[in-house]
Order: C-alpha cells, then structure tokens, then sequence
C-alpha cells in the first residue's frame, strides 16, 4: 500500500495543489490563520477565471497589509480605512478590470465606515472582502468594532460592556441595506465545506462584476488564535459557538 | 473492486504546524510530526497513508496551501 | 471667467482623467463647473462628489497608482483632512493636483481670502518628510496655466503637486485664453509610460505595487535618500519666479499670488514717492526661490515679505538671504485683504523708519 502512495504522487493524479497566482513568499500570518485560507481563495478563482491581467488589488491596513507579497496581482496599498475610496477611482478609472478591495473589522467598520458605506451605497464596480475576526490583530489583540459583548480584547481585558464599550456592528446587514450592492453574503472557512461555500461566493462576486451591477460583499467570519488566545482548532470552534449565533452565515441579499 | 485512493504531499518548510488539516482529515489520515521543520514547526504529514482517500479537505482548510493532493481509482484484489 | 471655473475648463482641455472632490467655499464653483460641462460625455473624464475630503484624496490615490490623471480641489479645512492621503501619495510617489482655494483659519475660519496655509502646502503638511510641488498662480490665466503645468511636474517627479491659491483668485473674473482640447491618454499609453502603475498584470512584467510602507528601516532611510534626491532636483531645476522693477529698487517686496497684485500696485504708490521698489514674485512655492532671493536681497536696504498671514513665507526669505539684510513681515489676516496703500505704508514704516 505504501508503495501505491507514492505511485499516484504523479502530476496526472493531482486535484489539489497551490493555486499559481499565489507566489512563493511563506506567509507572514500566524499558524492557523484564516487570512490565508481566504487569500488562497481569492488566488483560485483569479486564476480559474483567468483574470490575473485584467484584476487590480487594494490592500488594507491590518495583518493582511503585506497580501501585495502572496498575490501575484497589481496592487495599491491603502490608508487605514481608505481602500474603498481607491477602488473608487480604479474602478471608475478603468472600467474594463476587475477591482478587489480586501480589509479587516477594523478597517473597513471602524476607521473606513463612510468609505465603506458611501461606495456600496454608490454601488462601486467592485468586490469588497471583509475579513471579521472580531479584534485588532496586527496592533495586537484591542477591541474592534465587532468585538462581541463580554468578549476579551486588551482594551475591553473585562470583556465588551455595551455600556461604556458600545455594542458590535453588523456592517454587513447595513451594507446589505444600501442600493448599490449586488451581493452580500457572510461565510466561514473554519471546515472544508465552509471553504467550498466561501470560494463559491467569492467567485459569484467576482461573477457579478460582469455586469457591471454595483459592490459585490464578502464577509469571512474569522478566527485570530493569537489575538483570541487559543489554538487554531478550539478558536475554530469558540468561533462556531460565539461568532455565528450573532453573526450568522449565509447569503444576505443577492439580486 | 475499485477504490479511490489518495495521498498528500506537505511542503515541510511552509508548514506552520497550525493542526487544521488534522482536524478536517475524515480519515485521520494526518498527524503533527515530533520533529521541526527549520522554523521550529512540528509540520504536518501522513501518519496513516493507506486511509487517504484525497478527498482534499486537508488542503482546502490548510492557510498555507502547504498540501498537494493526488487521487487516483485503483483497481483492488 | 471666475478663476475656479478656469480650473474646471484648464482640467477637462489638458485631458485630466478624473475629478474626486467635495464641495467647500470659497472653491465649489469648480466642481459645479465641471458637472455643468459633463466632460464625461466629451473626454471621458471621470468626475465624482466623493463623501468626503478624506475620500476624495484617496480616489486620487486610486486613481494616481493607475498612472491616470487626476485631481481635486478645495478649501484650508478640507485640504487639513488631505493631508493624511497626501503624505501617503508621496510616499507611494504618485503624481497628483492638488488645488487649494486658501480660507481663513484656523478651524472652521472664515470663508475670505487667506494665504495662512503656506507652511502645511511647501512644508509637507501631513506626516513624514515629504514636499508638495507648490504652485501659486496670480491670475485666472495661471489659473488655468497651472492645472498643466501640475500635472507635468507632478507626473515627471511622481509627486503630488498642489495649486495654492486663495479665495481672491479663485472668485476674481478676468480674461483667459485656453488652451485647446488636449486628447487623454489611452489604456495602452499609460501602460507604456508609466510602466510603475497598476493597469493589471501582463504576462511581459511582474506584478506591480503602489505602497508607502517599507518595515525595515534601512531600506526605508534608502527610499527617504531616494525622495530627498528627487527634492534636490527639484530645487535646482524648477524654481520658478517673476521679477519687476527690481533693476534699480533700493528695497524688495517678496509676495505671492494675491499679494503679489496688491504689492506691484504699492510699489506703483512708493515710486511715486520716489522710493525704489522691486517685486519678487514665486511661482513655485516650492521649491522656492531661495537663490534669487538671495542675489537680489544682498543689493537691497530691505525686503518685505508681504502674505495674507501672521507671517509664514517671510521665515523662507529671512532663510534666504541669511541675516545679511533687514527682512520684515507685513500682512493683514483671518480673511482680511490688505490694500495697496497699507502695503505701501508697512513698507516706509518697517524698513525705512517714520
């Protein structure tokens, strides 16, 4: 059996491998990370839709400030929050490409809200990811605008009190209310199947902006083990227990 | 009687170590293994090759995209 | 025309390719101009109310690392709000204009003319060490002069560049001649001139990123090396400036846009008197014109910096020319408009005594 293992380790039999619009570089994220299982998303169906010349990047501020090293795409490297008003530009600018904007809570719900707001409420030509993993990773670990009530962040260390820390924001339910988007959906890839679903709701984003028909919208729920301060499995399912019951998957509107 | 058989193929040296894929592995086909990888990761690999049955799930949850999927119908005795 | 609407008409006929703006007085007569001429139908040229100053600027950004031409304008307390995306822009080196209708301030000030902005336009102005290119026009036709010129220099240093004018220029009517239609450039020619933007990766090249950012420290003081180079050069290669009467004039006004109108009509006053008088007048702001200033101040009894502020410009001339003659500062303030005869006065009071 051992020997048939290595048999099939053939080219002809592979049905999984790296996608080639990733490059080389390791990744800077932390083990576990759900950045990367989106990145590689977001490679795939570039690469499967064959559009690596024709897609134009917009990269956040936040852990995934270096996605510019892992996708071998153009990129613009925003300001903090700032990533849609680019997109904007780019996508008013040249109409013929395909705008990406990728950003974290903290960009895109705190910081970037009106830019935010006011592209998908113009119904930019463009697909918006949103990676949520309710905390500030990259500054290390403060609260972020979706933070969860009685959740943990080194600047709520007693947990969220709506009181005094107001209430996390359902960006996504909001964006969803604007007439300029097309598509907005809430995903996971904490299991193989949540992959499936969010790389079929990626592509559909990336489908809709054929038609030129307004802001397609993907929320990733997410995990941040360093930040949540557990392993990548048991924040995976912290994540199922606590994140989806006040941040629930599925598609939120789609027209 | 023909079967689907599979394998996987860890690039050691971008493997964190983060246990995702031994998780998603139906077939517990996948284990940490005791040494480090130059990072000082106890990379992931096939502890159990003859349950692999490349149903992929190792990769698609893997954020590294350290794993290389083979699958292949096998005619069996 | 108004010198705002010379802005919007200058922009459309040198082939700008995008508008991102917000309205704001005295300067929101140049995006109703460009709406009322819809150069979306005739160039192609894109032009967008953005929510925001703070989005406006990073529309340009956008817009920029495509290697499009593209500008804004506005007012002191929207041009504040700029200054976060103009630091990223130079430090991603992208080219853009930037128009300043300059207020009263500060805070929410007053909507008259001012010239209190000098220090935030040809000192940085956001974060980090950084230049603006500065132009400052004295009439509608610079006005309209300068949207090209900007854009040149900006696109051939890939820096922002930035029109600071004031409330007076940009309301003020007066003749102007255009300049004909000047086609946009193309898809394929943005590619091939700017081969650093980000048009979507062809086969032929790397991916490309437009980025500010840069962790590593040593490499980050190499780029700084790289700006400061780019700084020199243009200190040495396009200072701009205009002289008058200066041949035989025993004293020297320094002014700028406005107040360099409002001087050339005191100096008429003070000849009369029989004082010899000469105007410098910057064009760039920066790069400023240090050198001249300092050949002409070193045959002068004085000098006189006028500008609509506390006195902002006249620490560059007084840097100028090194202690070696009297400079002083005149100017009214907080959207007053000094006229000739107070210029003329300052003059006799500052430099000359009695």
């Amino acid at each position: 059996m051992a020997e048939i293992t290595e048999d099939i380790k053939v080219a002809e039999n592979i049905v999984h491998k790296k996608s080639s619009v990733l490059t080389d570089k390791v990744m800077h994220y932390c083990p576990g990370c759900s950045h990367g299982v989106v990145h590689k998303l977001l490679a795939e169906v570039i690469e499967e839709m064959g559009i690596q010349d024709k897609t134009i990047g917009v990269a956040p501020v936040g852990c995934s400030v270096f996605i510019y090293n892992y996708l071998a795409i153009d990129w613009q490297e925003a300001a903090h929050g700032r990533a849609p008003a680019l997109g904007t530009a780019i996508s008013r600018l040249r109409p013929d490409r395909y705008v990406v904007t990728y950003q974290g809570d903290g960009d895109l719900a705190a910081i970037g809200t009106a830019e935010t707001i006011h592209a998908c409420n113009r119904g930019e030509n463009m697909v918006m990811i949103f990676i949520n993993n309710g905390i500030y990773g990259m500054t290390g670990g403060q609260m972020a605008p979706t933070t969860l009530e009685g959740m943990k962040a080194s600047t709520c260390p007693f947990g969220r009190d709506p009181k005094t820390d107001g209430n996390p924001l359902k960006i996504t339910e909001i964006v969803a209310q604007l007439p300029g988007t097309n598509f907005v959906t809430r995903q996971a890839v904490h299991t193989a199947a949540a992959v499936r679903r969010t790389k079929k709701a990626i592509r559909k984003a990336f489908e809709k902006q054929k038609d030129k028909t307004g802001t397609s919208f993907v929320e990733v729920v997410s995990t941040c083990n360093s930040g949540w301060k557990m392993n990548p499995v048991d924040s995976n399912n912290w994540m199922e227990e606590n994140m989806f019951p006040f941040y629930p998957l599925g598609d939120i509107k789609d027209v | 009687m023909a079967k689907m058989i599979g394998a996987i193929e860890v690039d050691i040296e971008t493997c964190k170590g983060c246990s995702l894929c031994v998780e998603a592995c139906p077939t517990d086909v996948i284990a940490l293994a005791d040494e480090v990888n130059g990072k000082g990761y106890n990379y992931a690999y096939m502890a159990n090759p003859d349950a692999c049955n490349g149903c992929t799930n190792c990769a698609l949850v893997c954020p590294d995209s350290c794993i290389t999927v083979y699958r292949k119908k096998v005619e069996m005795a | 025309m108004k010198g705002n609407e010379a802005i919007a008409e200058a922009a459309i006929r040198c082939g700008a390719d995008g508008y991102f703006g917000y309205p704001i007085t005295p300067q929101s007569e140049v995006m109703e101009k460009l709406m009322e001429l819809q150069p979306w139908n005739s160039t192609g040229m894109v032009v967008l109310q953005a929510e925001s100053e703070t989005a406006s600027i990073n529309m340009l950004y956008g817009g920029a690392g495509c290697g499009k031409r593209v500008m804004t304008s506005s007012s002191s307390p929207g041009i504040s709000l700029m200054q976060e995306g103009l630091s990223y822009m130079a430090g991603a080196e992208l080219p853009c204009l930037v128009v300043n209708v300059v207020r009263g301030g500060p805070g929410l000030g007053t909507i008259q003319p001012s010239q209190s902005d000098y220090f935030q336009s040809v000192k940085g102005g956001g974060h980090g060490d950084y230049k603006l290119i500065v132009l400052a026009p004295a009439s509608v036709q610079e006005m309209a002069d300068f949207v090209e010129l900007g854009f040149d220099l900006a696109f051939k240093y890939r820096n922002p560049a930035m029109i600071l004018s004031d409330g007076m220029i940009g309301q003020m009517m007066e003749k102007v001649e255009l300049k004909p239609q000047q086609k946009r450039w193309t898809d394929e020619e943005v590619a091939q001139m700017h081969p650093w933007a980000t048009t979507g990766k062809p086969e032929s090249r790397d991916y490309n990123i437009i980025t500010s950012v840069e962790l590593d420290s040593e490499a980050h003081e190499k780029f700084n090396h790289r700006l400061q180079v780019k700084y020199r050069e243009l200190e040495e290669k396009e200072v701009r400036f205009e002289t008058t009467d200066v041949d035989d004039a025993d004293y020297l006004i320094v002014a700028y846009g406005s107040s360099a109108r409002i001087s050339a009509a005191a100096i008429e006053i003070l000849r009369e008197k029989g004082i010899k008088v000469g105007l410098l007048r910057p064009i760039t702001l920066y790069p400023f014109p240090t050198k001249e200033i300092q050949r002409l101040g070193a045959k002068m009894k004085g000098i006189l910096s006028v500008e609509m502020s506390s006195g902002q410009m006249v620490e560059d001339v007084r840097l100028a020319v090194e202690g070696k003659v009297k400079v002083e500062h005149f100017g009214r303030y907080g959207g007053v408009v000094h006229s000739p005869d107070e210029v003329a006065e300052a003059l006799e009071q500052k430099l000359i005594g009695g």
